[in-house]
């Protein structure tokens, strides 16, 4: 049989040739400086999903004045169709812990934090006991740095960085206005670098592996590998590390049921693919980036049914601090609900592809800017779907 | 919830502001949801409005605000839940305890909710059970599951009852 699929897989999170604490002393072995050039020359973008340069991100903190700074891990995950976060937690939380540990020693802040989400509460235990062995550890090799748990309480919008913030000061997740940026004014207000789980761990790892090797993997843009979380209608559902820069037509060619009809890249909050365009796009900072959800969909989904429950989500997970958003949300869910029934024209799906513009503009956060991605392009690749 | 209970975990985190979350966390543990007065009460002792108390509680889908059972099933809604037959699981347990969403049995052993993405779409339907987690669901198994649940509350009755006889 021969494999046609150009889908490369990697293995450096869940690795385990190198040893944890050796990655760490020897990181901490090196320049500083040098070190953060080092990230910044790797191309390393946040796991997360809004991919800022995670270099670029500690040398802000790092240069920020002041001794109190505080590290985050954010273990948020509510993305739907994510679980790779889930998945690094149960498998490699050491590396997270000795990625924070590391850039505390960079930027000279002395304690961590990670914000799980309640989702999680099953595997608090291990995350203690995790964390307690490598705070015992950082003690040991002295460095002045501990890390504690928070947890969340079950909203999606606290996986926003100023909202996470917000929650950790113990109030109501709500985004801030930014800026100013985390970097500057996060966490009681002190300099703070909010880092995905992932992020933590490849940032290590390009302390040994250096720059280039990582560089190697992916594209210009999109360099290194990332996880992604697969899943819907696929014989393998689970976690891959595959090469950043992939082509869908690759991707499904590895992921598909023989029938995938369209693919959801990025979660609810990302972008629609329907088959005709799987050649055309690409997987990563130059195409369509993802924080790792990929939910595949063959030709029995009704792409009706994915738009309507995408809505009711954002509509249950908005904050409500914007008008945009909270009516927005709202509306979009009851127009094509409208439109399906017949009670409003299907050009009403126009009016309500103009509206998730004035939501892209005018919403505070991520959530009420990117409803429009998924309701955009399901709407326009699937019109027909929408009305009868 | 009991004064004294409430009081012992205010002074396990403290009695600050800023410890406001992980309190009403300990206490909605402790029995799945926060009274008036259990809001009142924190409060008084964190010297902050009760409105303000009530404000943060209110806005998490897990501090909820009105009662709920020893057991809170939180069952996944996710497209990938629905199409991996999340609805049939639904439908077996509203069948086995007689509750739909948002409702709690009678004897106040169990409440059922319907929640976003939990995080297992490798493994749906997923669901939770207060601080566990249940993956590959099918009506058989959640039922199943249920019983073992079911047993355990009515042992405990049962100790209860001896103990205060
Ligand atoms: C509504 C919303 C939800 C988000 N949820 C998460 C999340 O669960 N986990 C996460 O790492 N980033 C999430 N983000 C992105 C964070 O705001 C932030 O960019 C990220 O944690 C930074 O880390 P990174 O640069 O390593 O990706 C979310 C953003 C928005 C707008
Ligand atoms: S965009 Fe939506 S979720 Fe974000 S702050 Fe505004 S109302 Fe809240």
């Amino acid at each position: 049989m021969t494999n046609t699929s150009t889908v490369r897989k990697t293995d450096l999170i869940f690795g385990r040739s190198l040893d944890t604490l050796t990655l760490l002393r020897n990181a901490m072995q090196r320049d500083k400086d040098g070190l953060i050039q080092e990230l910044i020359d790797s191309g390393l973008r946040g796991r997360g999903g809004a991919g800022f340069p995670t270099g670029l991100k500690w040398k802000f903190a790092k240069g920020a004045p002041g001794n109190e700074k505080y590290i985050i891990c954010n273990a948020d995950e509510g993305e739907p169709g994510t679980f790779k976060d889930r998945v690094i937690l149960e498998k490699a939380a050491d590396k997270v812990f000795a990625g924070m540990g590391l850039c505390g020693w960079l930027t000279g802040a002395t304690k961590g934090f990670i914000y799980l989400r309640n989702e999680y509460i099953w595997m608090r235990n291990h995350i203690l006991a995790q964390m307690n062995d490598m705070n015992e550890a950082f003690r040991q090799m002295k460095l002045d740095f501990s890390i504690g748990l928070k947890m969340g309480s079950g909203a999606y919008v606290c996986g926003e960085e100023t909202a996470l913030i917000e929650s950790m000061e113990s109030k109501r997740g709500e985004p801030r206005n930014k800026p100013p940026f985390p970097a500057i004014a996060g966490y009681e207000d002190k300099p703070t670098v909010v880092n995905n789980v992932e992020t933590w761990v490849y940032a290590l790892l390009i302390s040994y592996i250096g720059a280039d090797v990582f560089a190697a993997y992916g594209t210009e843009q999109s360099t290194g590998s990332k996880l992604f979380s697969v899943s819907g209608d696929t014989p393998k559902p689970g976690v891959y590390e595959l090469e950043m820069g992939m082509k869908l037509s690759d991707f499904v060619a590895e992921f598909g049921d023989g029938d995938t009809k369209a693919v959801q890249v990025g979660g609810a909050s990302g972008f629609c693919v329907p088959r005709r365009k799987f050649d055309q796009v690409i997987i990563g900072f130059e195409g369509i980036p993802t924080g790792g959800s990929m939910m595949l969909f063959n030709s029995h989904r009704s792409m009706y049914h994915v738009l309507h429950n995408f809505l009711e989500f954002f509509m249950e997970e908005s904050c409500g601090q914007c008008t945009p958003c909270r009516v927005g949300c709202q509306q979009l869910l009851l127009g094509i609900e409208a439109v399906k029934s017949k009670t409003k024209p299907a050009q009403y799906l126009d009016t309500l592809m103009e509206f998730t513009e004035t939501m892209r503009l005018a919403s505070k956060c991520g959530l009420g800017q990117s409803v429009g991605n998924a309701f955009n392009s399901i709407v326009n690749e699937f019109y027909e779907e929408m009305i009868y | 919830m009991e004064k004294t209970v409430l009081e012992e975990i205010i002074y396990r985190q403290g009695a600050q502001r800023d410890r406001l979350l992980p309190i009403l966390q300990d206490v909605v543990e402790q029995q799945n949801f926060l009274t008036e007065g259990d809001m009142l009460h924190i409060a008084n002792l964190l010297q902050m409005s009760a409105a303000e108390v009530y404000g943060t509680a209110s806005f998490y889908s897990f501090l909820p605000l009105n009662r709920k059972g020893k057991y809170m099933i939180r069952l996944c809604k996710s497209i990938i839940a629905k199409m991996k037959g999340s609805d049939q699981v639904l439908a077996a347990i509203t069948d086995q305890l007689g509750i739909k969403p948002g409702e709690t049995t009678a004897d106040g052993v169990f409440s059922l909710e319907l929640v976003n993405d939990i995080g297992w779409s490798d493994r749906e339907p997923a669901m939770l059970i207060n601080d566990k987690v249940f993956t590959d669901l099918d009506p058989v198994k959640v039922t199943h599951i249920l019983t073992n649940y079911l047993k355990q509350a009515s042992t405990q009755a049962f100790v209860t009852n001896l103990s205060t006889n």
